[in-house]
């Protein structure tokens, strides 16, 4: 009897091939849809939590408020001490220290008048600390364009962009013009080494990169950091672990309302993305949603048509001795073939262009000019083992829900009404 | 379920049948107090202008439909008493159906289509594959087990219909109309051939007809109009 069915299915293309094609296309775009949401969200995290806020950022009271402004008058005093406490307290995170400033940075000729000059934000980093992971965090040996990486205290990176305007030439003297903690003006100069590119726009356009404690001897800022960051050892940001461990610390250090106590708070409280997270998982949702709502509509009306073409053969069915039931339970099965077969296809179709995505990615750059946002230039999907069932869900259900639905036609049909149809 | 005359009733057995259709305010009377009884073995038709009921009557005798009021009983079983699941299987082991459009599924083949009723029956293979090359070959079609319906003429279309009312030997035969949509030379031989079955193999046909081709061959003819029985005459055939 099944193999009845199937053979007749298969040769009733209208019956079998519009149906397929239909959960095929709502599958893949489901997959394409929900891998490209899941890779943007993903990326947007990195992006923060590598140049930004790490997965937990721990500043002083009073540079939390004035973050933007990099105020490093407000940094963290006794960074190496707190570091070692976090790292005793905090196990499964590691913790990178950073200066960030902004100064101007000063090129000069041979004779030693300024040749070009240019605003830089500048970020100390422990280049030159073996062990600190920032190198890795920064992904700098990839990030790296053309030259080396400092080596030695002195050395600084640029990025690409910067090196171009300047007209700089490798081995270049740079001096940076910056003001110390304590508010003087600082000058000292660098060697220029290379050059880095992040894929951040935003970094992009005027960074420098030097080693921390060549910063901390540049603006006076001893055993100072401006944020140390935390980073979960598995790589992967987790808000509820995050954000226990925030509260952890911030219980230990109490709250004595002191504006140089050190605070921690966990990336989705501290980079303004808890609305573009939150904004990913309801559309990731509303997404499937909206394709299981829509395919059940195309897919009843296709069973429809199908169905009221059908009415002959049912009244036929009926007629023979079929019971209602079985009918009922045999248009069923149909659909759930229909809805297996066009779930795998439009799965297997899914992730191959969700994968492509992953690969290749989608330049955005262009759109990037003036963003301020740690974002990617380019965007990628990603595959997870989500992407493979996630288009089972609508593929399936569509089917299974249209077929229902259009199927029960037959149960509100009186029998003699279905034979009915019979006659011309 | 082999002898059902008797204990219940007749083979069939119809008492002040009334059958209506709600309609608008009032209601339709399609069938009104209709009382006839049908012997094994019977080859009979039911004339009547259209609209007199004879589809309805079929319908109800094939346990499709129920009766308003009164009483259907069909080899011994109350229509009315059945179940959904009780009245299709009296239909699939005792009662063919053949229709005016033929209606053959058309995505299968004339032997798939003539099978159709034993793979409900759960028949084995085997044995089914012998009951329809027996069903085609008694309606001459025993070389056309391949074809599609589509390649086949009307009246080639409906002895395949005829094939599959009968590949699973059932006690009655109800065919609505059969000959309507058939040229003169196929409704003899269509007639003829369901003539050769209820001889052959004893199976009670009964028809709906407006064709005087094929009253000819009745051995009983009911007249219907306006619902009601106008008269009921047996021994006007040949054979
Ligand atoms: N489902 C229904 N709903 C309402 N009225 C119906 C229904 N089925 C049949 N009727 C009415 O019942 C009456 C008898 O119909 P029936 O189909 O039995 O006639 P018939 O003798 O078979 O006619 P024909 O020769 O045209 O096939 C008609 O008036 C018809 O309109
Ligand atoms: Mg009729």
């Amino acid at each position: 009897m099944i193999r009845f069915l199937i053979k007749g299915l298969l040769r009733d293309r209208s019956r079998s091939l519009f149906p397929t094609l239909t959960v095929i296309a709502g599958t893949t775009l489901t997959v394409v849809m929900y891998s490209w949401i899941r890779g943007t969200e993903a990326d947007i995290i990195r992006a923060n939590a590598n140049f930004n806020t790490g997965h937990v950022r721990v500043m002083t009271r009073a540079y939390t408020a004035e973050v933007d402004r990099m105020p490093n008058d407000l940094a963290l005093l006794g960074a190496d001490e707190l570091t070692a406490e976090l790292e005793q307290r905090l196990p499964n995170f590691d913790w990178v220290s950073r200066i960030r400033f902004g100064g101007l940075l000063d090129i000069p000729d041979a004779s030693g008048e300024t040749r070009a000059q240019a605003p830089v934000t500048g970020l100390g980093v422990q280049l030159l600390d073996e062990r600190s992971i920032d190198r890795e965090i920064l992904n700098l040996d990839n990030a790296l364009v053309r030259g080396r990486l400092p080596s030695a205290p002195g050395e600084i990176v640029v990025s690409d962009e910067l090196y171009r305007r300047l007209e700089l030439e490798p081995g270049d003297t740079a001096t940076l013009i910056s003001s110390t903690m304590y508010g003087s003006m600082a000058t000292i100069n660098f060697a220029v080494v290379g050059t880095v590119e992040f894929g951040v726009t935003a970094l992009d356009r005027g960074a420098i990169l030097a080693d921390l404690e060549d910063v901390r001897l540049a603006l006076d800022m001893e055993d100072a950091a401006g944020e140390i960051l935390g980073f979960l050892t598995t790589g992967i940001y987790d808000e509820e672990l995050t954000s226990r461990a925030a509260d952890d610390f911030n219980d230990w250090i109490g709250s004595g309302g002191d504006e140089f106590e050190p605070v921690m708070g966990n990336l989705r409280q501290q980079s303004g993305l808890a609305t573009t997270l939150d904004l990913a998982g309801a559309v990731s949702l509303a997404l499937i949603t909206i394709f299981v709502v829509v395919m059940s509509i195309v897919l009843w009306n296709a069973g429809l048509i199908g169905a009221l073409r059908r009415y002959g053969e049912m009244g036929l069915r009926l007629a023979l001795g079929e019971p209602k039931g079985h009918i009922y339970r045999t248009l069923i099965l149909e659909s759930v073939t229909i809805g297996l077969v066009g779930s795998v296809i439009g799965t297997a179709i899914g992730i191959a262009c969700a994968w492509y995505l992953q690969e290749k990615g989608v330049n955005i750059e262009p759109f990037l000019k003036n963003a301020s946002m740690m974002i990617f230039n380019v965007m990628r999907a990603r595959v997870t083992t989500t992407s493979l069932f996630i288009g089972l869900v609508p593929g399936l259900l569509a089917t299974i829900l249209g077929t229902s639905i259009s199927g029960l036609g037959i149960y509100r049909r009186q029998s003699s009404q279905l034979t009915k149809e019979l006659e011309a | 379920m082999k002898e059902h005359t008797g204990a219940n009733g007749q083979f069939i057995e119809l008492t002040g049948v009334t059958k209506t259709y709600p309609m608008g305010e009032g209601h339709i009377v399609a069938l009104d107090d209709v009382s006839l009884a049908l012997q094994p073995g019977e080859f009979s038709g039911l004339v009547g202008p259209s609209g007199s009921g004879k589809t309805t009557l079929l319908n109800i005798v094939g346990s499709l439909d129920e009766p308003t009021s009164g009483r259907a009983v069909v080899l011994g079983e109350d229509v009315a008493q059945l179940d959904e699941k009780r009245a299709a299987r009296l239909r699939n082991l005792h009662i063919g159906f053949i229709f005016q459009t033929f209606n053959l599924l058309p995505v299968y083949s004339v032997f798939e289509n003539v099978e159709f009723p034993l793979l409900l029956l759960r028949q084995p293979a085997e044995q089914r594959r012998r009951a329809v090359a027996d069903a085609l070959e008694r309606v001459g079609l025993g070389d056309r087990a391949a074809s599609r319906p589509h390649q086949l003429s009307g009246g080639q279309c409906q002895r395949v219909a005829i094939a599959r009312a009968i590949v699973k030997n059932p006690q009655i035969v109800l065919a609505d109309e059969p000959t309507a949509n058939l040229d003169a030379e196929n409704s003899h031989k269509v007639i003829r051939i369901m003539q050769d079955l209820n001889r052959d193999l004893g199976t009670t046909f009964l028809f709906s007809t407006h064709d005087e081709k094929v009253v000819g061959y009745l051995r009983r003819t009911i007249t219907l109009a306006d619902g009601r029985v106008a008269s009921d005459e047996t021994g006007s055939a040949e054979t």
